[in-house]
């Protein structure tokens, strides 16, 4: 086990948490400001990627893909939170899960119908195509180097967004006490239709630099989902700073699972076993982790006040 | 009461001709229920076997083998709850004879044991798990495919004559993943210096490259269908691996339906697959051609096989005219007597192909990429559990 192999998966599992980050970044704060459980927040993910991979091929340029992607899926989101989300703010969590499945289905319909069921094309622009040789002998992906870069400016962005501007006053707010924000004559409708379309073009963001490396096609958000809400509770329901720590947690634990586990087990195992029985348990390791925390802190790492 | 009982005997009246008149078969289409996956994910599979099968009903203007057919096509979405409810409506309320279309194997091992009992017959266009051609063999089960390993074992023997000293091989964890590695190691005699089991869904391989560029191996294996490998295949790539380290898969990865999403990066894989575009007989011309002509678009493998699904079925109605005489269509089943897309096809004893595996591998053709074969892995290959099958 060498220096330079730990260095490369901890930046994998860096990359991965980053992007889980930009998906549960608007997650969270739709759980936590509109009391909201949108399953259909990983279909956004999927609109995201769909419009780059479309986008990248018209045009011939990621760049642009990516451009268009994020104002195209924003827009998505504020119809659907004009025409269906809203309704569902008030009804309690069992309809907001019935509905939101429902755009699941929709939204793979739809999608299919538009570009058809086979996958799309998505590649990396040129300049990203390649290696870095961060250190002599350890060559990284360019555009996953990238992606880590990308995520965290983007965090960055958003932890100032929140914690400098009136928006994010309003939204802080709006997490810790929703009755009282409305109270105050905030316009907590625009407020939330805001909110909506921002978490989407951060989702659509993820989707449009997954595309690249992960492979587009109907039903790519579902699965991505399920880490997504283990981050967000693991974090503290409407918290951006804690979906932040939260999703490099979990990214890391779910890299150094499968990647050091069946190691450390053939330590004192025999190799098939091992294999066997580490693959295992690193499946489950991002489902321990967020067990071990809420016996920890039951709200999550960093619940907002309220 | 009295006017009620009235109703009752003159309806039964009416209905008596039919039931005891001749059999009506003469006037009545073959019902031909199928069920496969045209929704979510995976759905481009179902669709193309879909497109396949309804492409040689057409050819025959609605008939197969000169008899006149009605296909039942209906979504399981590949869940096997959705897919066992669809079988037993079809069974029961729509008394279908033939049954056909499931791609995956879990969703078979859920179907098809239960509507064969029935006596349905079952034609397997795609899935060929090892319980069903094994210990789980039935009369009326026949698959026109492959049996599921056998297209890894093709693999595995490629590798092995090519003279790789080691390989590392990779799979979901899941039934047919291990399968797919077992199956490899049949026939590959080297050393396998990592053997690696992923998670089924997983599309983040950064963990598993970068422990398979440590390990150094002389070729890679991987079994990983649907978005699986495409991620799969950009990611090693992106990694740097391709043209360092040979990559070697199945065709599912590098199919029709697939390339157009992976891109150059599969250029130059070398790949297993009892099917090819290029395969050089007047059947696989006429359906490549009738394909394009049919949907705007290349065949794929699955497609391939859902033609073939008809027109084996096809073969069967032409000599027996119906499925009234359960022995004699089973008969004309075994019989394969049907040309092929792929050329030389019979079956084996547990209704398993034995057939001639392909090895293709990945060009350019213009800008459209596509399967090209270079060479043959077996010729008349069977499966490994014909043996076990007592029927």
């Amino acid at each position: 086990m060498s220096f330079l192999l730990i260095l490369e998966q901890t930046l994998n599992g860096l990359q991965f948490g980053v992007m889980l980050f930009l998906i549960a970044a608007g997650l969270t704060l739709v759980l936590g400001i509109m009391n909201l459980v949108n399953l259909a927040h990983g279909s956004l993910y999927m609109v995201g990627a769909f419009v780059c991979a479309w986008v990248s091929v018209e045009t011939d340029s990621f760049l642009l893909g990516l451009a268009a992607a994020l104002p195209a899926t924003a827009l998505v989101a504020s119809v659907v939170e004009l025409l269906v989300v809203r309704r569902l703010y008030s009804r309690d969590h069992l309809d907001q899960v019935l509905a939101t499945f429902g755009l699941i289905l929709f939204f793979n319909e739809a999608t299919k119908m538009i570009w058809g069921a086979r996958p799309l094309r998505l590649d990396p622009p040129d300049f990203l195509s390649g290696t870095v040789e961060l250190l002599p002998g350890a060559p990284y992906p360019a555009f996953r180097l990238a992606v880590i870069l990308v995520g965290l400016a983007v965090a960055l962005g958003l932890f100032l967004l929140v914690t400098r501007t009136r928006l994010g006053m309003l939204i802080r707010a709006g997490a810790s006490n929703r009755e009282m924000v409305s109270a105050l004559g905030v316009d907590i409708d625009r407020l939330y239709t805001v909110v909506f379309a921002l978490g989407a073009a951060l989702t659509a963001l993820a989707g449009a630099m997954a595309g690249p490396i992960y492979s587009v096609e109907i039903g790519m958000g579902e699965s991505v989902l399920i880490p997504v809400f283990v981050v967000i509770v693991i974090g503290g329901i409407g918290s951006i700073r804690g979906a932040f720590v939260a999703a490099l947690l979990v990214g890391l634990t779910f890299v150094w699972g499968r990647a050091f586990l069946p190691g450390l087990f053939g330590l004192v195992l025999e190799p098939s076993t091992a294999s066997t029985l580490g693959s295992a348990i690193s499946a489950m390791a991002i489902y321990i982790l967020m067990a071990a925390v809420l016996i920890w802190r039951p709200r999550g790492l960093f619940p907002p006040h309220g | 009461m009295k006017l009620r009982m009235t109703a009752l005997a003159a309806a039964t009246l009416a209905a008596l001709p039919f039931a005891a008149g001749a059999p009506a078969q003469a006037a009545d289409p073959v019902k031909i229920g199928m069920i496969t996956t045209l929704s979510g994910g995976g759905s481009g599979l179902g669709i193309d076997i879909r497109d396949g099968f309804l492409l040689a009903v057409e050819e025959g203007g609605g008939q197969l083998g000169g008899v006149p057919v009605e296909v039942l096509v209906e979504d399981d979405a590949r869940k096997p709850d959705v897919a066992t409810e669809i079988a037993n409506r079809m069974v029961e309320r729509d008394e279908v004879d033939i049954m056909t279309g499931i791609v995956w194997s879990n969703l078979a091992i859920a179907v098809v044991p239960k509507v064969t009992r029935e006596g349905v017959f079952y034609i397997s266009p795609n899935a060929g798990p090892s319980l069903l051609a094994g210990r789980g063999c039935h009369e009326n089960y026949f698959n026109v495919a492959w049996q599921n390993d056998n297209l890894h074992e093709a693999m595995g023997q490629y590798v092995q004559d090519q003279g790789f000293e080691t390989a590392y091989i990779l799979a979901p964890n899941y039934p047919a993943g291990q399968d797919a590695l077992a199956g490899f190691k049949r026939y590959y005699k080297g050393e396998i210096v990592g053997e690696v089991y992923t998670q089924l869904g997983q599309t983040d391989y950064a963990a598993e490259l970068a422990a398979l560029r440590d390990a150094d191996p002389d070729a890679v294996f991987f079994f990983l269908p649907g978005g699986m490998g495409i991620s799969f295949i950009k990611q090693y790539d992106q990694a740097g691996l391709n043209g360092e380290i040979p990559l070697f898969g199945p065709a599912f990865s590098f199919d029709q339906g697939i390339l157009g999403a992976v891109g150059d990066a599969a250029l130059g894989v070398v790949n297993s697959s009892q099917w090819n575009k290029d395969i050089d007989n007047a059947a696989n011309k006429n359906f490549v051609e009738g394909f394009r002509k049919a949907y705007g678009r290349l065949p794929s493998l699955y497609a391939s096989q859902g033609y073939d699904a008809a027109k084996l079925i096809a073969s069967a109605l032409a000599k027996t005219g119906g499925v009234g005489d359960r022995d004699a269509f089973r008969a004309a089943l075994e019989a394969a007597d049907f040309e092929s897309t792929r050329g030389a096809f019979r079956f084996n004893s547990n209704h398993h192909p034995i057939q001639t595996i392909y090895v293709r591998e990945v060009v350019k053709e213009g800008e459209v990429l596509t399967n090209r074969i270079v060479g043959t892995a077996f010729e008349e290959h069977g499966d490994a559990y014909a043996e076990e099958c007592s029927m």
